[in-house]
């Protein structure tokens, strides 16, 4: 026996707002992959000496390649956000019994996100 | 009832826990090297600092984790964008084979990459 498929449009997420905002989340992943080519990039850059960092970071300057690095970071943080949003959902904690509320769940992820950066941050500014 | 492929579940908690640490560290990192430096909002740091940055074990050792997970992380949900977002999932097997084949590449590049600082 074979159930009924209403047949899609190719671009069915066009059709509504919080479709298009799911494939566009789901996207988020081709930019995610970017970032690890650019960090290889950079670190093989790095390990070959302080002439092929300069190169690098005349590369990275060039218009293209910051106009690409803008959109990808506005993608990765519509995951990131798009993330911790859900982390509730995905993770029931239970503190003494009681569940601990989404809210502190969320800010919780936000927290962990705040440390971690300043830490990153300092490690490469100091 | 249809029961899941064994390998579900593993792929299900790499993309997951690969979400995660992009999500927590991927925004500073590519804000600082992909944005402030080349447009000189900050100054980048010179090279002595970045390399000894690099050459701590731990440093590398973050970097490849983040580096492998972020990949399977890309690789399932590529995956499922292709079957649905384009309604591809009749070739589901190339599909697959692109997706993880290209995550295990990319990790073993990471390997190598890091592995030679």
């Amino acid at each position: 026996m074979s159930t009924y498929q209403r047949p899609l449009a190719l671009f069915w997420w066009l059709e509504r707002r919080s479709y298009l905002l799911f494939v566009l989340r789901e996207l988020s992943c081709v930019f995610v992959a970017w970032f690890v080519v650019y960090l290889l990039l950079l670190v093989n850059a790095i390990s070959d000496g302080a002439t092929s960092y300069e190169d690098f970071l005349d590369w990275s300057g060039q218009w293209w390649v910051v106009a690409i690095n803008v959109i990808a970071m506005l993608f990765i943080l519509l995951h990131a956000i798009t993330w911790f949003g859900l982390a509730p959902r995905a993770m029931v904690i239970r503190l003494r019994g009681r569940r601990l509320p989404p809210t502190q769940v969320v800010a919780a992820h936000y927290l962990a996100w705040l440390v971690l950066s300043a830490i990153v941050a300092w490690l490469v500014l100091r | 009832m249809s029961r899941r492929p064994a390998p579900e579940p593993l792929l299900w908690m790499l993309f997951s826990s690969g979400g995660m640490v992009v999500a927590l560290m991927v925004p500073i990192l590519f804000f600082l090297f992909g944005i402030a430096f080349p447009l000189d909002l900050l100054s980048p740091p010179d090279h002595s600092h970045v390399f000894a940055i690099l050459r701590n074990p731990f440093t590398r050792l973050v970097l490849f984790g983040l580096c492998a997970l972020a990949l399977f992380h890309w690789a399932h949900r590529f995956r499922f964008t292709l079957y649905d977002g384009l309604q591809l999932k009749r070739y589901a097997v190339p599909i697959v084979v692109l997706c993880y084949g290209g995550a295990v590449v990319g990790t073993v590049i990471a390997a190598a990459v890091l592995l030679t600082v």
